[in-house]
């Protein structure tokens, strides 16, 4: 009896071992590298806290990661300043000049009750010898992950006067053979969570304004299907199956509606949606294919693909009076619209020559910009703080993602190792 | 007090290889349950030669639904209905000539068949923006499907569906791969 025991005990704890092993998001997990900085880095050096290395997670490493990746900082190495500053008064400024550093951050964690802990930082500007920020936050060790993402952010605003996103999430599709899944993880790579998975393809996904949902198309059905489903709860509804296709859903800045290409009454149309997939209202009749529909931040227009003039191109739909207006003239392909979120251009797909590549128009000068420079680039998502689009790449070997700053100067590339990459979406600010 | 034999544990290890291996070729929690359906996969370069047409109304009698085996035309290779695929241009819908008696067949056997039903599966070749292969596939199949209701099948017999540029038969990168994928696919209901 014993002996039985003890077999199926080894029995269970196999199966679970190849389990999790064959089940792991770790496959799909994305490791991001710079391949091209911004015009010019602040030098900065990161202080290891003091007391950091008595816990077994990393935090300077990641505040430091997080600055660097973005392009827009070069990291000066610490070592050799001794005593080691943990407070700003302990700060010799002429060190870190020395050193090439115009920006010096330094820290503690100190033991707090109850296995937590008290997570202090300073940031200082070693040239005018000035303190630019401090902030303390109590936290269990094992949110020192997020910790450094909020040092992180602050650091960035107010080094470069604009909202930092490393506290951000990504959601991404990755194929590996014939499966698909939908994950979520935080905006440096790391913790890659699987939202959906599938033997068919899914596309599309778009996230709810308050980061709570998700929208996305699948093919399970044979069909293309339209979903919502909550990050929480795991739990979806469909948003939209009517006869035919539907596709391409994208939210109201009020999370309650969501635009969504259907085919129900023939051809591609735009149609508006409840989040609870009720009040269908036709948006517009062409004769045309209409779909992408993007809207405005404030609301009260959505950029969309359409080819009513010949060729697909985008243009503008202002809700209140109906009025649509052409908004790209280059080339006979411009596709995929995504508002900036200030409002005050979009970016966009074109195709030239026979190559893909993502490109930033102003909608007050009309200028075009192309910001990348692959064979087959698509579906642009653009970071909350409009400076870094994610977009997928890939020359139809494996895709990976790639993201580049609004001015095209800051490139990075996102690889998962064992999967096709695709279909960024980037999520909004935490609240 | 009893050891665990090398015997046993080596029993367990591959009992556990085995049973984990089976549980995670199943879907994880969020796909639904859904009734399985066969994936079409007609024959590569399926298209009709100008004329084959009228090889579909006489010979096997056009009756019956779309299942079944011996004497089925929808499944004789002898017979036009068996061709499933109509196949386009870069960029375009436009229906050419040589799918013209294709089209005609099917609309034909819908149009004596009044309870066959079929879906129309449009698909685009892998270059562009996924979701605008959406549409495009989509304006492939209702265009077919246009055409089949002028030549007697009715709306409610068939469904257009787009799978976009998502469902490649050909994995190719070339030219050759970008044209077989850009077609329609005929799949009756019930196959």
């Amino acid at each position: 009896m014993l002996r039985r025991l003890r077999f199926f005990a080894t029995l269970a704890w196999f199966t679970a071992l190849v389990l999790g092993l064959a089940s792991n998001p770790a496959r799909a997990q994305l490791t991001i590298e710079i391949i091209g900085g911004g015009g010019t880095t602040v030098p900065i050096a990161i202080v290891p806290f003091a007391g950091e290395a008595n816990y077994p997670y990393p935090l300077t490493g990641i505040v430091g990661a997080d600055l660097a990746r973005s392009g827009l900082f070069k990291l000066i190495d610490p070592a050799g300043v001794n005593p080691r500053p943990a407070r700003a008064d302990d700060v010799r400024f002429g060190e870190w000049t020395a050193r090439g550093a115009d920006a010096v951050v330094v820290g503690s964690v100190t033991p707090q009750s109850e296995g937590r802990v008290e997570v202090r930082f300073f940031l200082l500007d070693a040239v005018k010898q000035t303190q630019l920020a401090g902030f303390s936050y109590v936290v269990a060790p094992s949110q020192f992950r997020a910790t450094a993402h909020k040092i992180a952010d602050i650091i960035y605003e107010k080094l470069t006067g604009d909202v930092g996103v490393f506290s951000t999430r990504i959601a991404y599709i990755a194929k590996q053979g014939p499966r698909y899944e939908l994950l979520v993880a935080e905006a440096d790579g790391y913790n890659a969570q699987i939202i959906v998975t599938s033997n068919e393809p899914l596309l599309s996904p778009v996230w709810s304004p308050d980061g709570s949902r998700i929208a996305y198309v699948s093919l399970e059905n044979k069909k293309p299907i339209v979903y919502v489903q909550s990050l929480a709860t795991g739990q979806r509804q469909v948003l939209a199956n009517f006869r035919g296709s539907n596709s391409a859903p994208a939210w109201a800045p009020d999370g309650n509606r969501l635009a969504v290409t259907l085919s129900r009454d023939g051809g591609s149309q735009l149609y508006l949606i409840n989040a609870d997939g009720s009040g269908v209202q036709r948006l517009m009749s062409s004769a045309a294919i209409d779909t992408e529909a993007n809207f405005a931040p404030d609301g009260r227009s959505i950029l969309f693909t359409s080819d009513r003039g010949g060729s697909p191109q985008i243009y503008r739909l202002t809700l209140g009076t109906g009025a649509v207006e052409r908004m790209t003239f280059d080339g006979s392909y411009n596709v995929s619209p995504r508002h900036l979120p200030d409002g005050k251009g979009f970016v966009f797909v074109r195709r030239d020559g026979g190559r893909f590549n993502v490109a930033i128009e102003d909608f007050a000068t009309r200028q075009v910009q192309v910001l990348t420079q692959g064979a087959s680039d698509e579906s642009p998502s653009v970071a909350p703080n409009g400076k870094l689009i994610l977009y997928a790449s890939g020359n139809g070997g494996r895709g990976i993602l790639a993201a580049v700053s609004s001015d095209g100067r800051v490139k990075q590339r996102l690889t998962a190792a064992a999967s096709d990459v695709r279909e960024p979406a980037w999520g909004p600010l935490p609240k | 007090m009893h050891q665990l034999s090398h015997r046993n544990f080596r029993h367990a290890l591959w009992a556990g290889i085995a049973i984990a291996a089976l549980l995670a070729g199943c879907q994880t929690t969020q796909t639904p349950d859904k009734a399985p359906v066969e994936e079409r996969t007609p024959s590569p370069g399926a298209a009709a030669a100008p004329g084959a047409g009228t090889a579909g109304t006489t010979g096997t009698g056009v009756t019956g639904s779309a299942t079944g085996t011996q004497g089925n035309p929808l499944r004789d290779p002898r017979n036009v209905l068996s061709k499933r695929s109509v196949y386009f241009d870069y960029d375009s819908y436009a229906v050419k000539d040589e799918y013209k008696p294709l089209i005609e067949a099917h609309a034909k056997y819908l149009q004596t068949n009044r309870t066959a039903r079929m879906a129309i599966q449009g698909n685009a070749d892998e270059r562009g923006s996924r979701e605008y292969n959406i549409a495009l596939g989509q304006r492939r199949a209702d265009t077919v499907k246009r055409m089949m209701l002028l030549l007697g099948a009715t709306d409610s017999q068939i469904e257009t569906v787009s799978f976009g540029k998502e469902k490649p038969r050909n994995m190719g990168h070339d030219e050759a791969a970008w044209a077989e994928n850009r077609r329609d696919d005929v799949v009756y209901a019930g196959e």
